[in-house]
């Protein structure tokens, strides 16, 4: 089976195939007539298992991505979308230790294998969603130019690539404060922080190739940004 | 052993120790499936565009806090706790993506398609975004502007379309059944008035 990267380092480097924005050589977008919501029954198995692991608290959101970053990038482009999931479901159950990947091997192999105890529960999440009070006042106002930081943070972010080192001009300040994943996918608290919709004009983020008459809005947390001239 | 084969037993091995263990439940998992196959759709969407088109209040509500006019109509939940949505003009049209996932607007759009989950898509759409809706089948003139949203944080946006001619007087049903999942995307136009279906 293909290497898992998440056995060999707990956090690693964001520069990760996930981060798709402006990579070439994709072709074109196809679209499946008639689509079903689930292709096969495990996919729907694995989404349901997904969603009532985070309610459970098994992980949260952020370290669900952030697991389904550390696959390796031919994982990744292969696995498809529910396939990336069920192995982030692994990983995650793995780390925590409710099914260690030792007890999973028995299993497939014995379907009659009992399951062990857990030795400790999961504890649900206290608040839902991502918008916590905001504190203080937002750093930058609708019409501040900034730019996005050229960060190179190792583990999970939010932080495009395709943004990074590029300044574009505040056009949403989204209300409230907002978990910083960056913290969160790895168990350093909320960081919970203001979050701006930016907009780049195109020749800002693709020059000379850029397409006339587009603009991008990305959103990005505060830690993400510095002012610009 | 790879692939789907491989796949379906390793979650129906994860499945049941995770029941065996007492953590989650066999009709929980059944009820999640049944929820996101029968009741969440574009439907819901539509009929949030719908409302919109006919209720200037409405219209106004749903841009000012796009969660709370999306909750008047019942719809709310995971992937939807933090809704925007951003309305289309004769000169200004939105797209929506994220490059670095799939984050999706669950509770009116439903599940994402395929194609809004792979790489095609998600590289091209914020590097090429005119080229890949001439290819989708939306040739926008030059004079639109295209406006790109990447979801990369927790705000989840849908796209009021423009609602199209010759609607004068239609109902919200039979207006919201030009309404696809693609035009609140951003990769269509609502369907034209000769497609409604009756209602």
């Amino acid at each position: 089976m293909e290497r898992l990267a998440a056995t060999r380092c707990g956090v690693c480097a964001m520069d990760g195939i996930h981060d798709l924005g402006g990579l070439e050589g994709f072709g074109a977008v196809v679209r499946e007539r008639d689509e079903p919501v689930f292709h096969a029954p495990w996919e729907g198995r694995a989404f349901a298992l997904v969603n009532l692991a985070l309610a459970l608290g098994v992980a949260n959101i952020d370290a669900l991505r952030h697991a389904i970053e550390r696959l390796d990038p031919v994982t990744y482009l292969t696995a498809g979308y529910y396939g990336r999931w069920r192995r982030a479901l692994e990983t995650l159950l793995g780390e925590t230790g409710i099914v260690p990947a030792a007890e999973l091997a028995v299993r497939l192999r014995d379907p009659a294998a009992p399951a062990a105890a857990l030795t400790s529960r999961p504890v649900p999440p206290a608040e839902l969603g991502a918008r916590r009070p905001l504190a203080r006042a937002p750093r930058f106002s609708p019409g501040d130019r900034v730019r996005a930081r050229d960060l190179h943070t190792r583990g999970h972010t939010r932080l495009p690539r395709y943004a990074r080192g590029r300044s574009g001009v505040v056009a949403l300040v989204h209300p409230g404060a907002w978990v910083l994943p960056d913290a969160h996918a790895h168990g350093r608290g909320e960081a919970a922080q203001p979050v701006y919709a930016v907009r780049f004009e195109a020749r800002a983020l693709w020059g000379d190739e850029a397409e006339a008459g587009v603009a991008f809005h990305v959103d990005l947390f505060e830690d993400y940004l510095e002012p610009a001239a | 052993m790879s692939g789907a084969d491989d796949d379906a037993l390793r979650i129906e091995a994860l499945e049941s120790l995770l029941v065996e263990k007492g953590l989650v439940a066999r009709e929980a998992i059944d009820a999640v499936i049944r929820h996101y196959e029968q009741d969440v759709g574009p439907l819901n969407g539509a009929k949030v565009v719908a409302r919109a088109w006919t209720d200037p209040a409405y219209r106004a509500r749903l841009l000012a806090d796009g969660t709370a006019a999306i909750a008047e109509l019942g719809y709310g939940g995971p992937q939807g706790e933090h809704v925007v949505a951003v309305e289309n003009g004769p000169r200004l049209h939105h797209v929506v993506v994220c490059t670095l996932c799939s984050c999706y607007p669950w509770p009116i759009l439903g599940l994402p398609p395929g194609w809004y989950k792979e790489p095609a898509y998600r590289s091209r759409i914020v590097r090429e975004p005119r080229r890949v809706l001439a290819e989708m089948g939306l040739a926008l003139p030059p004079e639109v502007e295209i406006r790109v949203w990447d979801s990369s944080a927790e705000i989840r946006y849908f796209v009021l379309p423009e609602r199209p001619a010759g609607t004068e007087g239609w109902s919200e049903e039979r207006l919201a059944s030009l309404v696809t999942r693609d035009a609140m995307i951003g990769v269509a136009k609502p369907k034209p008035a000769a497609e409604a279906s009756r209602g």
